[in-house]
């Protein structure tokens, strides 16, 4: 069994989840805060990827970076950025498809701390940064956890964005769902079992670690 | 002296209403606040912390102006560095009981002092969660004394202990809080509560 496609769709997790932690958990405090029109839009548009078919995203973000296209051409020409077929694809189609995934468990439980809370620290002159890093992160470490374990088997599990922006190049682009599907194309079941396996393996180790760290989660004070 | 003159319209269970609070709260004194549910008790003290900002008014806190709605004027909750009990504690799940105290300041000794006065140092390594109800509700008083604030302002500081712990408790408060010349506002239903704690009584209404 070639091991680079599963090589690639953990190198590609692991790098998703972690730009998602640095810019998904400060955008969903952002969300968190008072309603408003543009902050309804933009959460809108963060969940689009739950309900929208994988295929429709990747269609568009082909098109998007298709050097044809005045946008790709103008990634490719200034700036020397090729975003179809490559990797560097694969990463950002998998940023923006997974981005429900780090930011909505993460967002809910902002909303869920009582506002007390951090109104407590800012009255012992606290700044909101300061607040932020050291009473309200803390408190939603669960949450956090969790997020970051469902961007990671989101991003490991995806298929149709992956396949339409990055295509199926060994050692490229080629990551482990991929492998399954081509080995089923090429009625090569042995070899699909194997990466089935080492996936399903994976994401339940995964999964489990996340239920027995979280097993026993921070209560309200009053609950 | 404190000295309040603020009006702010509030959304009551039975329609909508008006605080208005024009007052002179006497320096390094406790005041009890009462007036029925709804009236606007914590409103009231929110706005003097800056966590609420009335329709219009000022408040003036031994001379320094801390809200002037007319000038566009109010200092955060961060300038104004006022001791806030809140009523349903507000507590850090993270943090045990030394660490609350440390978050707020840093006078070791005086720290001491706190966890003496709550009854508190048996507790140090314990989480908000392993806590009792009255053991919270004094953790939440400590941390607000333990900022050395100049206003205290507690939100049914009392509600969760039984007299017995009640009473030892407000008397060495009483005393902290004489010594250190703190002034003091606390929002109450029942002003007996506060009878021998709190030097006046001011009713909203």
């Amino acid at each position: 069994m070639d091991w680079t496609p599963v090589w690639l769709s953990l190198k590609l997790s692991a790098i998703t989840t972690l730009i998602l932690l640095v810019t998904g958990v400060p955008l969903a405090w952002w969300l968190s805060r008072k309603n408003s029109v543009p902050r309804l839009l933009l959460e809108a548009l963060i969940t689009m990827p739950l309900v929208l078919p994988p295929s429709v995203l990747g269609f568009y973000l082909l098109l998007a970076f298709s050097p044809q296209n005045a946008f790709g051409k103008w990634l490719h020409e200034k700036l020397d950025l090729h975003f179809v077929f490559s990797f560097g694809g694969l990463i950002l189609a998998s940023i923006i498809y997974s981005l429900p995934f780090m930011v909505s468990p993460v967002k809910s439980a902002f909303v869920h701390l009582p506002p007390s809370m951090a109104e407590a620290s800012y009255t012992m002159g606290k700044s909101v940064r300061e607040t932020l890093w050291k009473v309200l992160l803390p408190a939603i470490r669960p949450a956090i956890l969790t997020a970051v374990v469902l961007t990671f088997a989101h991003t490991l599990g995806e298929f149709g964005v992956v396949l339409m922006i990055g295509g199926s190049i060994p050692g490229v682009t080629k990551v482990a769902s991929i492998a399954i599907y081509d080995s089923v194309e090429s009625m090569n079941y042995a070899h699909a079992n194997n990466y089935s396996l080492v996936l399903f393996a994976i994401t339940f180790v995964i999964v489990t670690a996340v239920f027995i760290i979280n097993r026993k989660p921070a209560k309200s004070p009053l609950g | 002296m404190i000295e309040v003159a603020i009006k702010k319209s509030l959304n009551r269970y039975d329609g909508p209403g008006f605080l208005e609070v024009n007052h002179s709260f006497t320096d390094h004194r406790v005041t009890a606040l009462s007036g029925p549910s709804g009236v606007g008790k914590t409103t009231f003290l929110r706005i003097l912390a800056g966590l609420a900002t009335p329709d219009e008014g000022t408040v003036r806190v031994q001379g320094a102006t801390w809200l002037d709605t007319r000038a566009s004027l109010s200092l955060s909750p961060q300038q104004r560095r006022t001791g806030f009990v809140f009523q349903d504690y507000a507590l850090f799940q993270t943090m045990n009981v030394t660490k609350h105290l440390e978050y707020a300041g840093a006078d070791g000794p005086y720290l001491e002092q706190l966890l003496s006065i709550g009854k508190m140092e048996a507790f140090r390594k314990h989480l908000p969660r392993q806590l009792s109800g009255g053991q919270q509700q004094r953790l939440a008083i400590l941390r607000a004394l333990a900022l050395k604030p100049r206003l205290l302002l507690m939100d049914e500081p009392f509600s969760a202990m039984d007299n017995k712990l009640k009473m030892s408790l407000m008397a060495d408060l009483k005393k902290l809080i004489t010594d250190r010349k703190i002034t003091c506002l606390i929002a109450t239903h029942y002003p007996f509560e506060t009878e021998g704690f709190a030097d006046e009584l001011f009713e909203l209404t």
